[in-house]
């Protein structure tokens, strides 16, 4: 059996074919299109082509995908939607969406915030105002809007009211409208959470899109015996049902499946990974397996959110940057770079710009192109750029550490050619043939997961015997789901006290996650 | 006299960031609070302290509680009447005027909004010229003012008001009535006439955080002189060290955040080392042994790139910053101000010597 693994990037749409021992078997580049649904059924022809493999024994196939990140920076496809938040006579002072960027707010058909909400401690703030929320719901309806985002104040604590809401909107815009509730996306932060579940109601028809594309081209290789999964920002699977409900949960899937593709290539569980593309660099951490987290807010697009992101740190570097020497002899380094056009205006390719790639041929890094067409720069010119792409990456280096101690440092990406083999304050620095591709092969042996939920009071079940069983629960989840139990591990915990419930009662939510058998 | 409007809050708000010396918090909620009640209300009149009479009341705001909780529950809006009536109730006369309290976090915002939700003007003066983390730290202890009457209002509507023997007891109720609300009020302190404010107000210190937070955003614009030199020319400041974070330790005592940053040289000050103290706000900065600086004097880290303050919750290891001090409040600098925020008062067993001094001592040592 095999797993297929795609990841749809802004340049480049890149497919992996792994086999039941996690080797991969078949990898491949093509151009992202922009109707997402060229680009992958090329690179699954292609995949498919180059590996000869028989597709009824494709039983998996994986998409990550940066569509929706794209669809928000670039204003595109958005869906026109209701925005109700729940938590008057409380943050009347900020209404949604105040720091938005015009364009950004025009998404919004009709606003408001009506009664309701709760304390810190679940104490009701307000009674839910049903009667408010019902004539909005009918207002969206008869305004032809089907889709809505629900918000409410410390949702995160207790989801009565927007899940009250929720019923009515079902029972109102009927069964075909897209109902986005904050406390099934966000955390703590209201206006973090409801923005991010604004973005999500707004982003059904980007969902859609790409659901039905994958599918069909998936369909039209006659790819038709395979579970189809989207990667999330946390590095486990979803469901194209899921997919289609909560699609900002993709966010960020992008540097979570190189940072997991690069672990899993070097076999490395504590690392920094550097992914050199064309024009920038993006430098992420394993930690302990996993993508660290990011501790400040994530901004997509302008829009301030609070989800769980990798820490990514991007500096303008990439195999294109352009290089330049100043009037005092001085040689920069990017950030302006030739992109996409690299295989024309790079001088080994026959252009006539100096990009980091032809000091890497030059100083005989890789073989590329023509390199005749480098000899013409001077070894000083070209070991000075060198010094300037080093130090770029050393800085960026040091600044992902969380100590001085040197660390082992794992190259992947199209660009990573322009970079040496030692760099200060690397342990080592780990390359692989199949590095170009680590995007897909993250997104390929992306994990499979459970979460469990419940109510506990810690007077009647101890807290350490309660999250022990809660862990068995999740895990036991994660297996129902398909995971291979040995693999199993959890990746997500907390426990929330409820003041307003009897006893010590805490809401206790814990994830597990595991390998796809 | 002149108008704020939303882009010359997004210039306080990065101003007073940096003015908050390390503290004051993560003013986001704070500048969203301001600019939700200009867009509704209109832009705010700012007056410069010579134009507020003599007798007319003058109140601060600020909030009081956890930031978590505001992240959640915001602002109502209608709190700033309420405070209005309960204050001028008390005292049987209309409030003229709302000032801030301090400069840096979401108390550097939050008295825009209340300003523009009543209509009132808003007085270019508080009471500290930077951020500091206790209640009586303000100059207006110096002059003898008393922290109550002081006012507590939350969204639902409930208010109360307060006279008190001692600080402790201020810090005692108004932490009882603010958990009993939800964990997060707006309050008004220190009710004061205008002769008061004037007479120990740090003035100007709106204008001063918009003009920060301007020269910050366009540092990069000018062409003359470097970045750095035009952020030391604007902010007037000293640079005292610039240096890669090594490391950062840190403790939570007495719902307070203690700490130390330990800074590698860079550039210039290569092979060099620095430490700053921290609680909540930068406390002392001390370079190769020796201190170049200390409380309540500013020390403010800034990013070497861009300039933008970084503040204590924000360092982590191998971040690049600058440590500038800034000259405080010359208030402060008096045996009665010392007393109030002086190093020793935060355990740091130094005599206070002005940064501009110390940057002489470093010179004749050389």
């Amino acid at each position: 059996m095999y797993k297929l693994g795609i990841d749809v990037g802004g340049t480049n749409t890149d497919a992996v074919l792994i086999d039941e021992n996690r080797n991969v078997v078949a990898s491949v580049k093509q151009h992202t299109t922009p109707d997402a649904y060229d680009g992958i059924l090329a690179a699954v022809h292609a995949v498919l082509e180059q590996s000869n493999v028989d597709k009824k024994e494709i039983r998996q196939a994986m998409l990550g995908t940066t569509q929706c990140t794209n669809a928000i920076v670039e204003r595109k496809q958005l869906a026109p939607i209701g925005i109700l938040r729940i938590g008057a006579p409380a943050t009347r002072g900020i209404p949604p969406m105040v720091d938005w960027a015009e364009e950004l707010q025009k998404i919004a058909v009709d606003t408001a915030i009506i009664g309701g909400g709760f304390e810190y401690d679940g104490k009701e703030l307000a009674a839910f105002d049903e009667a408010a929320a019902r004539g909005f719901f009918e207002g969206l309806k008869a305004k032809g809007v089907t889709s809505v985002a629900i918000s409410c104040v410390f949702s995160t604590v207790r989801s009565d009211h927007e899940l009250a809401a929720a019923r009515l909107a079902r029972e109102i815009m009927g069964d075909e409208a897209h109902i986005s509730i904050s406390s099934e996306i966000g955390s703590m932060g209201l206006i973090e959470r409801e923005n991010a579940t604004i973005l999500n109601a707004a982003l059904y028809k980007v969902a859609r899109s790409f659901t039905e594309g994958f599918a069909r081209s998936l369909e039209d290789e006659g790819v038709t015996n395979a579970q189809v999964y989207l990667s999330q920002n946390d590095g486990t699977l979803m469901t194209m049902e899921y997919a289609r409900r909560y699609p900002i949960l993709t966010i960020a899937c992008g540097p979570t499946n190189s940072i997991r593709g690069a672990s899993y290539l070097s076999k490395l569980t504590n690392a920094i990974v550097i992914d050199v593309g064309g024009t920038t660099t993006d430098l992420g951490v394993i930690q302990n397996g996993f993508p660290r987290e990011s501790s400040v807010a994530v901004t997509i697009g302008g829009v301030r959110t609070n989800f769980r992101m990798p820490d990514v740190t991007s500096i303008g570097l990439g195999g294109g940057s352009i290089v330049r020497q100043k009037a005092d002899g001085t040689v920069t380094v990017g950030p302006d770079s030739v992109g996409y056009q690299i295989t024309e205006k790079a001088l080994v390719f026959g252009g006539n710009v100096c990009t980091a790639t032809d000091i890497a041929v030059r100083l005989g890094l890789t073989e590329l192109g023509d390199k005749t067409r480098v000899a013409c720069l001077s070894e000083e010119f070209a070991k000075k750029a060198m010094a300037a792409i080093v130090e770029l990456a050393e800085d960026a280096i040091d600044s992902m550490k969380l100590s001085s101690e040197d660390v082992d440092v794992v190259l992947v990406g199209g660009g990573s050619i322009i970079l040496p083999e030692t760099l200060a304050g690397a342990k080592a620095v780990h390359k692989h043939s199949y590095g170009g591709v680590a995007n897909a092969i993250g997104s390929a042996i992306s994990k499979v997961s459970g979460t469990y939920e419940q109510l506990i009071d810690y007077q009647e079940i101890p807290r350490e015997l309660a999250l022990a069983q809660a862990k068995k629960e999740a895990s036991a989840l994660a297996v129902a789901a398909g995971a291979i139990p040995e693999t199993v591990e959890i990746i997500d915990m907390e426990d929330v006290p409820l003041q307003y419930y009897p006893g010590n009662t805490c809401r206790v939510k814990v994830k597990a996650a595991g390998d796809l058998a | 006299m002149r108008k704020i409007g939303i882009s010359e809050i997004e210039d306080i708000a990065l101003g007073a960031a940096l003015l908050g010396a390390g503290g004051g918090g993560d003013p986001y909620v704070g500048k969203l609070v301001a600019i939700g009640a200009v867009k509704e209300c209109g832009p705010v009149t700012l007056l410069s302290p010579e134009e507020v009479p003599d007798d007319a009341l003058i109140i601060p705001i600020a909030m009081m509680g956890a930031p978590t909780v505001l992240a959640e529950k915001a602002i109502g809006g209608t709190e700033y009447r309420t405070l209005y009536d309960t204050v001028s109730g008390f005292f049987g006369k209309p409030v003229y005027a709302f000032m801030p309290m301090e400069a840096g976090g979401v108390n550097s915002m939050l008295p825009i909004a209340a300003a523009a939700r009543l209509g009132l003007p808003l007085v270019d003066v508080d009471g500290m010229g930077r951020a500091f983390p206790e209640l009586q730290m303000v100059t207006f202890t110096i002059g003898g003012g008393s922290a109550t009457p002081m006012a507590l209002v939350d969204e639902k509507g409930n208010a109360s008001i307060f006279r008190t023997i001692t600080n402790k007891w201020t810090e005692e109720l108004a932490r009882a009535v603010t958990m009993a609300c939800g964990g997060s009020v707006s309050v008004s302190l220190y009710p004061m006439e205008g002769a008061f404010m004037k007479k120990y107000g740090v003035h100007g210190i709106v204008t001063r955080s918009q003009r920060l937070g301007s020269a910050i955003r366009k540092v990069k614009e000018a062409s003359a002189s470097t970045p750095e030199e035009v952020f030391l020319n604007i902010t007037e400041g000293f640079k005292l060290f610039k240096g890669k974070i090594g490391d950062v330790l840190r403790e939570v005592r007495g719902g307070f955040n203690f700490g130390k940053v330990l800074l590698e040289g860079i550039g210039e000050c290569k092979g060099r080392q620095a430490y700053v103290e921290f609680q909540n706000e930068n406390l002392s900065a001390t370079v190769d042994g020796r201190i170049l600086a200390t409380t309540p004097d500013l020390i403010c880290l800034v990013d070497t790139e861009t300039f933008y303050p970084v503040p204590t919750d924000a360092l982590k290891y191998g971040k690049r910053v600058m440590v500038v001090g800034l000259p405080c409040f010359p208030l402060w600098r008096t045996e009665e101000g010392l007393k109030l925020v002086g190093p020793r008062y935060f355990g740091i067993d130094t005599d206070y010597i002005p940064l501009e001094e110390r940057q002489k001592g470093g010179k004749a040592d050389v």
